[in-house]
């Protein structure tokens, strides 16, 4: 092919942004079909890639290198993999639909909003794609602003404080991100991932064992916060609950999966003795993460609160099988990252849905819905199924397998996060009898009716996915599987030391 | 680099040297002159004539470092790092020019002198920034200050605007004694004031001249610490840039300081290179403290030009950073650092003097209120500002930023860089503000509604974005060129 369709793909929601901004302002139902029409052929486009990719290997593919500045040298380099690739799947099917779900909420400013919303699309694809380390960073932060904008105008009431508070959160990992950036580029002299990861492992590079470790740790604090790992979560909730849906779905489903996959694509094979000797305590930060996240989520009367810290426990699942170091455990955080995107997102949607129509997010304003409007409960239902794991649906692949991998690294892990899974059936079950069963109040009745067409659009792709994903997961796992073996493989390399126990030769096989 | 002065023998060479100063100095005189000719109605034509002066001006240095050289007997030197400037320093003019069309005609302030003193200004700058010897640096530094003074004051009737003249000339004049003593010293001590021949001299036996070239560093470091706006020297600049007319307060937020750092760098990494160990120490606090006191006072300003103030101060404290590596990688990111805060900066003032009202009423944060609904242009551009400003990547500010951080680490700052980075993130607070209020607050009726972007606004406003965004996205080109030129400092 003479274009490369990964570029297509990245660049076709920023060619969509700038044509947005010149759209004109007064009609928002320009703005809203261009968006849509924009992210459907990004969809599209994807599925091209999914198409063409060859998953017998796994490897890095479509791989573009362009030079972009010559001194320091920076590279347009991007390329997929198989783990990169299904997030970017995520992402190019999530963004039609958040176009979907906000035809009719979004209706001050629509413009910028849909022109944002495209923005956040290039971002997020981009972080997902970059292999040099200066373009990752870039996408980094890009994908930020979009984000401040959704949230500081099209939010809620505290708005202003969430998204100002999202922002210098990230930006403060950022920043130390940055400086182990140009400290790895002053020894390797490029930025190109794969570059470094190769001087690395033949000797090139050589780091002491502090070095390491405060490079692990700028690099893991910037990622920690995006994840968010307890403690650095606190952010989380507030940008949620104030968040306009759409907002909502696109941090919770694929922002956060930029911290899980920069754990798992630059920490664990950069730096793989600092994150053996840190994994202990990430683990147990992790699961205090699970189990916190789960009793708070429990306590709280507010929908969108519950589901903010719910994901909190459930990215808890993905982190501990990160740093379980085994097969099982990183495929299951792959996995549990896709199922979080699909499920949590469809959980934020519906709780959109909800208060599109009856203007509140309290639990308490609600019950009974399920009398009024059958369909919308159905789906809730299944979604809630969908993220408490029960069998045949999506999150319980993940989450067994990241409690399998978890019990090959230590057994007592498994036990404590267990109880993440029991306390999310309590959680989540408590909710949906609370907003659906019992009697129905006169403001449900009056102002709740069931899903629209337009939304069973938007609902449907996300239930099916939940389905597929959780009865053939034969369809995504090999080619994650292939990627999560050659990270750890790179993980185990330099233990204790990279360069003096292995061969040149023995490192090559491994790439 | 040796020693030897080249004392030229073709006068004409010289000239074509010093060509940017000589069209700035000629068309500042006919300014002077042609006031009283032309009335009130063709007030716009001195503008034009400014900014055609300037751009022959810019063209004058090309052809200068073209024909590069040492002029006068070793006094000038017109290499790349000269070029830089001079170009720098005319681009900032022409972008103070841009706005203050409009914005002195609102203030029934339009008249030759305006342009006059702030081509002179500009001149002196350009002298700054080709200097080779430190009484041409210093003469240079003296018509740009005495000029910028003068601007300062420029709206008489305004109590705001003579405080910040006079606060600025008596701390300005003391400053710059301290500068003539630091060169007193060099000259006592080596018997020269040619840069090139005192980096011969020191660099031979450091030993001999190190302990008063250190105090000579310090002293000049006092100096020029104050024109660059570095902490602790940093108190003038907050009230100056409030008082000073806000195209004024721009221009001397970027052309001055350009020009102070290009003679900081120039004396610091030649005649003073041989001693850097001892003024590393000093520059390495300044840079620090001028981060976090610039930030941090700025977290609580309710004022957009203060607030623009103090994080100007916390910019000095970067390009300090870029200092503090002592080497040429640093001199080539402060350069581009200048290049990309000159356009922002410039930017970020137009905005507020667009916006400010007839005697500079509207200056707050807060009458910024929904300017993303009234004025979606205008708030769109100093989105972009503010975003370099932040060092948000894609726009000049972040690879400034990440240059200048780069040649730290390079030089094994890791601390001053860690810090450095930790308080673009607190700096990142007060920047949002300005945004949140822009587009997350309704306008306030009451305020009353907002001139309309007249054409000299929208070119002041577009002209700085498109060069903000153009070295984020390339900024090969001027990197390169810094670089090249950065090398030849020595």
């Amino acid at each position: 092919m003479t274009v490369n369709l990964l570029t297509v793909v990245l660049f076709l929601p920023l060619a969509g942004f700038l044509a947005a901004l010149c759209l004109p302002r007064a009609s928002s139902e320009a703005s809203r079909r261009w968006a849509l029409g924009i992210s459907l052929v990004t969809f599209v486009a994807s599925l091209g890639l999914l198409g063409w990719f060859d998953r017998s290997t796994g490897g890095e593919q479509f791989a573009l290198d362009i030079p972009w500045v010559a001194s320091p040298n920076i590279h347009f380099a991007i390329s997929v993999n198989g783990v990169s690739l299904w997030l970017i799947l995520l992402s190019t099917l999530l963004t039609p639909i958040c176009v979907l779900i906000s035809w009719r909420s979004i209706r001050n400013r629509a413009k910028e909003y849909y022109a944002f919303l495209l923005l956040l699309e290039f971002g997020l694809i981009g972080v997902f794609l970059a292999q040099d380390l200066f373009l990752f960073f870039v996408f980094w932060e890009v994908s930020l602003v979009p984000m401040y904008f959704l949230i500081g105008i099209w939010g809620h009431d505290r708005r202003i404080y969430a998204t100002l508070k999202f922002f210098l959160y990230t930006m403060t990992g950022s920043m130390l991100m940055l400086t182990a950036i140009i400290y790895l580029y002053n020894l390797a002299h490029t930025f190109n991932y794969w570059a470094i990861l190769r001087m690395m492992s033949s000797g090139e590079i050589q780091l002491n064992s502090q070095e390491q470790m405060l490079l692990f740790l700028a690099f893991f604090i910037a990622f920690a916060i995006k994840v968010p790992l307890f403690p650095l979560h606190t952010w989380l909730p507030d940008a949620h609950v104030e968040a306009p849906t759409a907002g909502s779905i696109m941090l919770a489903s694929v922002m956060l999966k930029m911290g899980t996959y920069g754990i798992l694509h630059f920490c664990l094979p950069l730096f793989p003795n600092a994150a053996h000797r840190c994994s202990g305590w990430i683990a147990v930060l992790a699961i205090i993460g699970i189990i916190y996240g789960a009793l708070v989520a429990m306590v709280q009367p507010n929908m969108k609160k519950l589901v903010a810290y719910s994901s909190v426990s459930h990215l808890g699942f993905v982190v501990l099988g990160i740093f379980s170091f085994t097969q099982q455990g990183l495929d299951g955080a792959v996995y549990q990252m896709l199922n979080h995107g699909i499920s949590t997102g469809a959980l934020f949607l519906f709780v959109g849905l909800l208060y599109e129509r009856r203007h509140s997010l309290e639990i308490a304003d609600y019950g009974g819905v399920a009398t009024v409007a059958p369909w919308l409960s159905t789906a809730f239902l299944v979604t809630t199924l969908a993220s408490i794991g029960l069998p045949t649906l999506n999150n319980f692949v993940g989450e067994f397998l990241v409690l399998q991998g978890s019990a090959i690294a230590n057994f007592k892990w498994t036990v404590w996060a267990s109880l993440g899974v029991i306390f999310s059936a309590c959680y989540m079950l408590w909710l949906y009898q609370r907003v659906f069963y019992g009697p129905t109040g006169e403001a449900v009745r009056s102002h709740v009716s069931d899903l629209r067409a337009r939304e069973w659009v938007a609902v449907l792709p996300l239930l099916a996915m939940m389905v597929w994903m959780g009865v053939y997961s034969q369809t995504f796992l090999p080619s994650v599987g292939k990627v999560t073996a050659q990270v750890l493989v790179q993980s185990e390399v330099n233990v204790p030391y990279r360069v003096e126990t292995r061969p040149h030769a023995e490192v090559a096989r491994v790439r | 680099m040796s020693a030897d002065i080249v004392v030229s023998n073709f006068v004409s060479a010289d000239m074509l040297r010093f060509l940017p100063e000589i069209i700035l100095t000629a068309m500042g005189t006919a300014l002077m002159v042609l006031e009283p000719i032309l009335n009130k109605r063709t007030s716009s034509l001195f503008g034009h004539l400014s900014i055609a002066a300037l751009l022959a001006g810019i063209a004058g240095a090309v052809v200068a470092y073209q024909h590069g050289g040492l002029a006068f007997g070793g006094m000038l030197r017109v290499d790349g790092f000269a070029t830089f400037f001079r170009v720098l320093v005319m681009v900032v003019g022409i972008l103070t020019i841009l706005p203050s069309y409009s914005f002195l005609k609102r203030q029934d302030a339009e008249t030759g002198e305006f342009h006059a003193l702030l081509l002179f200004s500009i001149t002196g700058q350009c002298l700054m920034a080709a200097a080779n010897d430190l009484i041409i640096i210093f003469i240079g530094l003296e018509i740009s200050s005495i000029a910028s003074y003068i601007l300062a004051g420029y709206l008489r009737d305004d109590k705001r605007s003579n405080e910040a003249a006079l606060k600025y000339f008596l701390l300005g004049s003391f400053a710059t004694a301290f500068f003539l003593y630091g060169v007193a010293l060099v000259y006592g001590e080596t018997g020269s004031i040619n840069l090139s021949v005192v980096h011969d001299l020191v660099a031979a036996d450091p030993g001999i001249y190190g302990a008063l070239m250190g105090v000579a560093a310090a002293l000049m470091f006092v100096g020029l610490g104050f024109k660059v706006s570095a902490a602790p020297f940093q108190m003038w600049a907050p009230d100056v840039y409030q008082g000073a007319p806000t195209p004024v307060s721009a221009f001397l937020s970027a052309g001055p300081k350009a020009a102070a750092f290009a003679v900081f760098l120039r004396i610091f990494l030649t005649g003073f290179a041989p001693i850097g160990r001892a003024w590393e120490p000093l520059v390495w606090l300044s840079a620090l403290a001028s981060m976090t006191i610039g930030n941090f006072a700025a977290l609580r300003q309710t004022n957009m030009k203060r607030m623009l103030a103090y994080s100007s101060i916390a910019h000095a404290g970067y390009v300090l950073v870029a200092l503090t590596s002592r080497s040429e990688v640093g001199a080539a990111a402060a350069m581009f650092y200048l290049g990309a805060y000159g356009f922002m900066n410039i930017g970020a003032f137009a905005v507020v003097s667009h916006l400010s009202g007839r005697g500079e009423t509207r200056t707050s944060i807060d009458d910024l209120a929904g300017l993303g609904q009234t004025q979606p242009m205008t708030a769109a551009m100093l989105s972009i500002f503010l975003m370099s400003l932040i060092g948000v990547p894609l726009t000049g500010g972040f690879f400034g930023k990440f240059y200048i951080f780069k040649a730290a680490l390079d030089s094994h700052l890791v601390w001053l860089t860690v810090l450095g980075l930790l308080n673009s993130a607190v700096a990142a607070y007060y920047y949002l503000r300005v945004l949140v209020v822009m587009y997350m607050r309704d306008p306030v009726e009451s305020a009353g509604p907002v001139e309309p972007l007249t054409p000299g606004f929208r070119l002041a406003l577009i002209v700085p974005a498109i060069g903000t965004l153009f070295l984020g996205i390339f900024p090969s080109w001027v990197l390169n060129f810094a670089g090249k030129s950065a090398a030849l400092l020595k």
